[in-house]
């Protein structure tokens, strides 16, 4: 694999998982538990909308193909999408939503935190830009699962169940593959295999503090982040996301 | 279980350095902590501030408006307080 | 307007009292929470300011229906934005409303079993992309006319939190206008969908202000209280004067056949709104109601065990750091 397909296939990634998620967040707006929490969802999903914007318009220009962010977003089909598993699984309840954001955002902050670092200036700067409001979104999301998770016996049984069940996608995150390999190499992004002890112990922290349970099976679901087996969400959630720019080729908004 | 409402907050914001904390409205949340979240999200979309105090509604103590003319009229009365009661001669430029 | 045929309450306080509060009002003094007040200005407020603050938080839904089918990324950002500004307008109103002696799950609990109502508005449906543009450049600009005027209102907490909604709603209309433009300049598709956006919007925009109330007592009580600063046909015919310009420069047709300029009266002639039809949807008849209540209902049911579950965190946490002390 060459340098440049590498890059654009990493960039993709960063992009397509924030812009799935921030997808998935923008589904609560107008039916959150309170309003003060509608704000907040929506402050989250603007943030990952405008990383999204970022790390796939640096894609469509490594690319060099003459694409745009907003092509790549909306006319690619699932297959050569790049987004985590985790990032694709529906919102569930609050609880499922936040457990979901939490798990993200505690690696989000550490594989930025590693980006602001890199060899390319164009990654390190939009690293930088995404960090403060990745470390906001953590801040705020571990708070929430902690609450939760240490709040009523419902509540607690509820943000159990979620892990449980989020759990098995967590560990794509931190799966290394040549693309990984040659970012590495090329001082571009860290081996995501290096982020995961510092990630396990932030989260066995907040776990703790929440009363909740890490399962203790390791077992990985893979296939989203190369593209080789999305869940079956992601295509419908691309039948909404995309359907005006198919129905209509060709037309500006 | 019986419901329990999340307590009222009353949000004051420091809009830039040098300024004082404002008032600008209120929220709910079910503890202080919460409270300085939700006002940063709710109160500073805008880039409206540096600096958020929150205060629970309820332990705000308030002057009684019916004792007005009681607590602020006797100032009324005090104009030597304010530096223009005082005619100072032109020349005398700065003061 | 967001909050239509608001009754005034009767108020039966002492003589001297309500002369010497009306004085006040009439001296163009604010007034504060605290204040006395007479028990139907009181009433009143709260059953507009509550309305408007429905009309914010069900108003979230039909545009809420196009976020995650925007078009673009930008479109996307901007529609989010917009919709969490009225999540936002909702809580400034409902915490100007609160100082009243109402708390919000009350008030909540009103909308949720149909007590309180909402605007008739948010009872259509979106149906496509150009109702996104028309809503902003139809339903906000509505709004905005009955809104700047109550940053003047007599209640203090409700013209500051006016203020607040008002400093943010201006980029709402324009990013209606905005989708319009593009729509109405696109392809020929773009503009039929435009066009349908402008008929459908139009009679149900028009009510928004609520059927003419120059003979009604409760309106002239509400003036003179000033919580309502104009008449529904005075800001009607200048929603009219300042609209039609706009759908002209767009090259799209207002459908109202009588619609002509009226030299002597220096605005618009133009036809009324079906009433009976604005009479059905405050009824519970529109064409969303059932679904708009049912989704507020929603989302009120599934958040209550969030809601219950961070109030005993704070409290067992409280506990435990009382006990520590």
């Amino acid at each position: 694999m060459d340098q440049q397909t590498a890059t654009f296939e990493f960039l993709c990634r960063m992009g397509d998982n924030t812009l799935v998620l921030g997808h998935r967040v923008s589904e609560w707006c107008g039916k959150a538990p309170v309003l003060e929490e509608d704000i907040a969802l929506a402050n989250v999903a603007l943030d990952l909308i405008g990383q999204t914007q970022m790390w796939l318009g640096l894609a469509a220009e490594v690319e060099g193909a003459g694409r745009t962010a907003d092509d790549l977003a909306m006319l690619r089909d699932v297959w050569d999408f790049r987004s985590a598993l985790l990032v694709e699984q529906p919102n569930g309840d609050f609880g499922q939503t936040l457990m979901r954001q939490y798990l993200f955002d505690q690696w989000h902050v550490a594989v930025l935190t590693a980006l602001m670092e890199s060899a390319d200036p164009r990654v390190a700067d939009i690293a930088a830009k995404s960090v403060k409001e990745a470390r906001y979104h953590v801040e705020r999301s571990a708070d929430l699962v902690i609450r939760l998770g240490d709040g009523t016996e419902e509540s607690h049984g509820r943000m159990q169940a979620a892990l449980d069940k989020l759990w098995p996608f967590f560990g794509e995150l931190f799966d290394d593959d040549p693309v990984d390999a040659a970012m590495a190499e090329a001082g571009i992004a860290p081996l995501p295999s290096g982020l995961r002890a510092d990630v396990d112990q932030e989260v066995a922290a907040v776990m703790a503090q929440a009363t909740l349970v890490i399962p203790a099976d390791r077992f990985a679901h893979r296939g989203g982040k190369t593209g080789i087996r999305h869940s079956e969400h992601l295509g419908h959630m691309l039948t909404q996301m995309q359907w005006l720019q198919r129905a209509y080729p060709g037309a500006t908004w | 279980m019986t419901r329990k409402e999340w307590p009222l907050w009353e949000v004051f914001i420091r809009g830039q350095r040098g300024l004082s904390h404002r008032h600008v409205g209120s929220l709910h949340a079910a503890d202080a902590e919460m409270a300085v979240k939700n006002a940063r999200d709710v109160y500073t979309r805008r880039n409206e501030g540096v600096s958020i105090w929150v205060v629970e509604a309820a332990k705000i103590t308030a002057s009684d408006p019916a004792d007005k003319e009681a607590m602020y009229d006797p100032a009324e009365s005090k104009v030597y307080r304010h530096p223009t009661f005082f005619d100072i001669p032109d020349e005398i430029k700065a003061m | 307007m967001y909050a239509q045929m608001v009754k005034s309450e009767a108020t039966q306080d002492d003589p001297a009292k309500l002369a010497a509060f009306q004085a006040r009002i009439d001296a163009g003094e604010k007034v504060e929470p605290k204040d006395w007040m007479p028990e139907g200005y009181r009433k009143t407020l709260i059953r507009q300011i509550g309305q408007h603050a429905h009309s914010e938080i069900v108003g979230q839904l039909p545009e809420g229906n196009w976020i995650t089918r925007a078009p673009t990324l930008e479109r996307k950002a901007i529609l989010l934005a917009k919709v969490q500004d009225e999540a936002g307008h909702g809580l400034y109103l409902y915490g100007a409303a609160e100082t009243l002696g109402v708390s919000r799950d009350e008030m909540t609990e009103m909308l949720l079993d149909g007590r309180m109502k909402y605007s008739s508005i948010f009872n259509y449906p979106t149906l496509t992309w150009a109702d996104m543009g028309a809503v902003g450049w139809l339903v906000d600009g509505a709004a905005i006319m009955n809104q700047v005027p109550l940053q003047r209102t007599s209640f203090g907490p409700y013209a500051r939190a006016m203020v607040r909604i008002c400093k943010e709603e201006s980029f709402h209309q324009r990013q209606g206008f905005d989708i319009m433009m593009k729509m109405a300049g696109g392809t020929p598709a773009q503009r039929r969908m435009a066009q349908n956006a402008l008929d459908r919007f139009w009679f149900p925009a028009l009510m928004m202000f609520g059927p003419s109330d120059k003979d009604s007592v409760h309106s002239a009580q509400s003036m003179a209280w000033k919580i309502k600063m104009n008449t529904n046909d005075e800001l009607r015919q200048k929603f009219v004067d300042q609209t039609v310009p706009q759908a002209e420069y767009l090259g799209l047709t207002v459908p109202d056949d009588t619609l002509a300029w009226n030299e002597a009266k220096g605005g618009y002639d133009f036809a009324e709104p079906d009433w009976a039809e604005f009479f059905d949807v405050l009824k519970g008849n529109g064409p969303c109601n059932v679904d708009r209540l049912e989704a507020r209902n929603k989302a009120w049911d599934d958040g209550a065990w969030v809601r219950d579950a961070l109030m005993a965190h704070a409290e067992k946490h409280a506990n435990r750091e009382v006990a520590a002390e």
